[in-house]
């Protein structure tokens, strides 16, 4: 399978030829050639019927569908970021979540692209980790062969066209890449439904609704300073870990500046949301 | 049949309102065969501990079916789920450390072979394999390591984690005891192997009791710097 293949270590370069053997229609050919009583697709290979799959966060009362008796994979989070002239601030909560199991609260939902960049990971976990270091080994070899480091912008759209040629076959994937290049800071939203925007601030997940309300309010104040900005971000996810269910665990703010990327703090929410409460 | 020839139908009830709801029955590619699976990393050790217990629906298909599966001489992997894709996993895995070994001249260290084992799974990202895996070994420091992963490759590194039918019963106490987790006023010492085994076994003890998958026998492999050694206690079998 190609893409198996991108994955053997001797390969230089991704191969071109993927997804262009993949069948163009390939949900609906499966189901004209083998129609419903059939026994021959194992159930997952199928679109399912009503609204498409998961997407960054899992609507208000419907599940995402599990691939077999029981098979639950990792979702499930509150992630955000938004632009200031010193940078950009990202905060992501870290929870992880199988079902209604909290599978772990220590999870890394920031992920390195290079030096100067971030990549957050919302939406189905194996997914955001796997494309977005597809992405940073991508971004290393255009580095290599520009001698320029790569800007927020082609990075996330290399990501976005990327899952974009798996669009309906399941992926779930609600990604921030922040940056700092030679435009400034930069932030795109990408998604596994193949959106790509760019924005001064963005919350995603399925505690991101609680999260904009703190963020929103808050965001001219946060301009004044690195320590306000960082600050701002921590209650943001400490506000929406009190208020969603699958958000939780510890919060971890970094920041993206021209010197690259740091971590500024990590902090458990129980032990914030005993100080917020407080005051 | 003479009753139905005027419907065309081939089944005489049909087109009298009389079938009984259809049920279809499609083939489902996968099977749960419970087992229940356990690492806990220490300063200088390892454990990997699982049950022996191969069951499907009601039945046991063997009491003698451990969940541990020897990759190096410092790395142990616990697979649990569907016994038919553990199987095919573990021959995979242990393919690729011959290839790893014959190109570059030296065994795959835990780490490396916990980044392999997210690819493999996420090849397979649209046909998972419906295998719940926990990784235990040594560091390149020595230091006792744990990675546990999702049935498509996303994966983390631990210092304790239960996996299988058991986890959600496992993994609190687990948290508790060796994380300390709220408890307040209590001093954090450091896990030492002795402590590590009982408290395997007790919680599996506790989990036979309350899991109707875990149970028969426990295998715990200890992974030191001296190698790995085998110890298998008895469970309830009932």
């Amino acid at each position: 399978m190609a893409l198996a293949s991108v994955l053997r270590a001797e390969l230089a370069e991704f191969s071109p030829n993927f997804p262009k053997n993949f069948p163009k229609n390939f949900p609906k050919n499966f189901l004209e050639d083998f129609p419903d009583d059939s026994e021959g697709i194992p159930e997952i290979l199928r679109d399912p019927p009503g609204p498409p799959r998961v997407l960054a966060a899992p609507p208000w009362g419907f599940e995402a569908e599990p691939e077999g008796p029981g098979l639950q994979i990792l979702h499930g989070t509150t992630t955000l970021a938004f632009k200031t002239p010193h940078g950009v601030t990202v905060a992501v909560d870290s929870r992880a979540t199988a079902g209604s199991y909290i599978a772990s609260q220590s999870v890394r939902k920031v992920l390195p692209i290079d030096g100067r960049m971030l990549g957050t990971m919302a939406g189905g976990a194996a997914d955001c980790a796997f494309w977005q270091r597809l992405v940073a080994r991508q971004c290393r070899v255009q580095e290599l062969r520009n001698k320029e480091p790569v800007s927020v912008a082609a990075a996330s759209k290399l990501l976005a066209n990327l899952v974009y040629q798996y669009k309906g076959l399941g992926l779930s994937l609600g990604t921030m890449l922040c940056g700092w290049d030679k435009r400034g800071p930069g932030l795109y939203y990408v998604d596994s439904e193949g959106q790509r925007v760019a924005g001064a601030a963005f919350a995603v997940g399925s505690g991101s609704s609680y999260a904009y309300g703190v963020l929103d309010r808050g965001l001219a104040a946060a301009a004044r300073s690195e320590e306000a900005a960082c600050e701002l971000a921590r209650r943001a996810i400490a506000q929406a870990a009190h208020r969603d269910a699958y958000s939780g665990g510890c919060v971890r703010v970094m920041h993206v500046g021209p010197e690259g990327w740091k971590e500024v703090s990590h902090d458990d929410i129980a032990e914030l949301q005993d100080k917020y409460l407080e005051a | 049949m003479l009753s139905a020839a005027g419907c065309g139908l081939s089944r005489p009830e049909a087109g009298y309102g009389l079938e009984a709801p259809v049920q279809h029955h499609r083939f489902s590619p996968y099977t749960f065969n419970g087992g229940t699976v356990l690492a806990i990393a220490g300063e200088d050790f390892c454990i990997v501990a699982s049950d022996t217990r191969l069951s499907e629906g009601y039945s046991i298909h063997s009491r003698d079916s451990p969940k541990c599966y020897k990759l190096t001489e410092r790395t142990v992997i616990g697979c649990t789920g569907f016994h038919g894709d553990c199987l095919t996993l573990t021959k995979i895995i242990e393919a690729r450390l011959k290839m790893y070994k014959h190109s570059n001249n030296k065994t795959m260290t835990t780490g490396a072979i916990a980044a392999m084992l997210s690819t493999i799974l996420y090849s397979r990202r649209f046909f998972p394999y419906y295998v719940y895996n926990i990784i235990g070994g040594l560091d390149e420091e020595g230091k006792g390591a744990v990675y546990s992963f999702d049935p498509v490759g996303s994966y983390e590194r631990d210092n304790f984690k239960a996996g299988g039918s058991a986890s959600a019963m496992l993994q609190p106490l687990l948290d508790n005891q060796i994380g300390f987790k709220n408890m307040q006023n209590v001093e954090h010492v450091p896990l030492t192997l002795e402590k590590a085994l009982q408290l395997v076994k007790d919680v599996f003890i506790s989990a036979a009791e309350r899991d109707v998958y875990t149970g028969d026998a426990l295998k715990i492999c200890i992974v030191t710097k001296d190698g790995i050694k085998e110890q298998t206690i008895q469970l309830r079998k009932d």
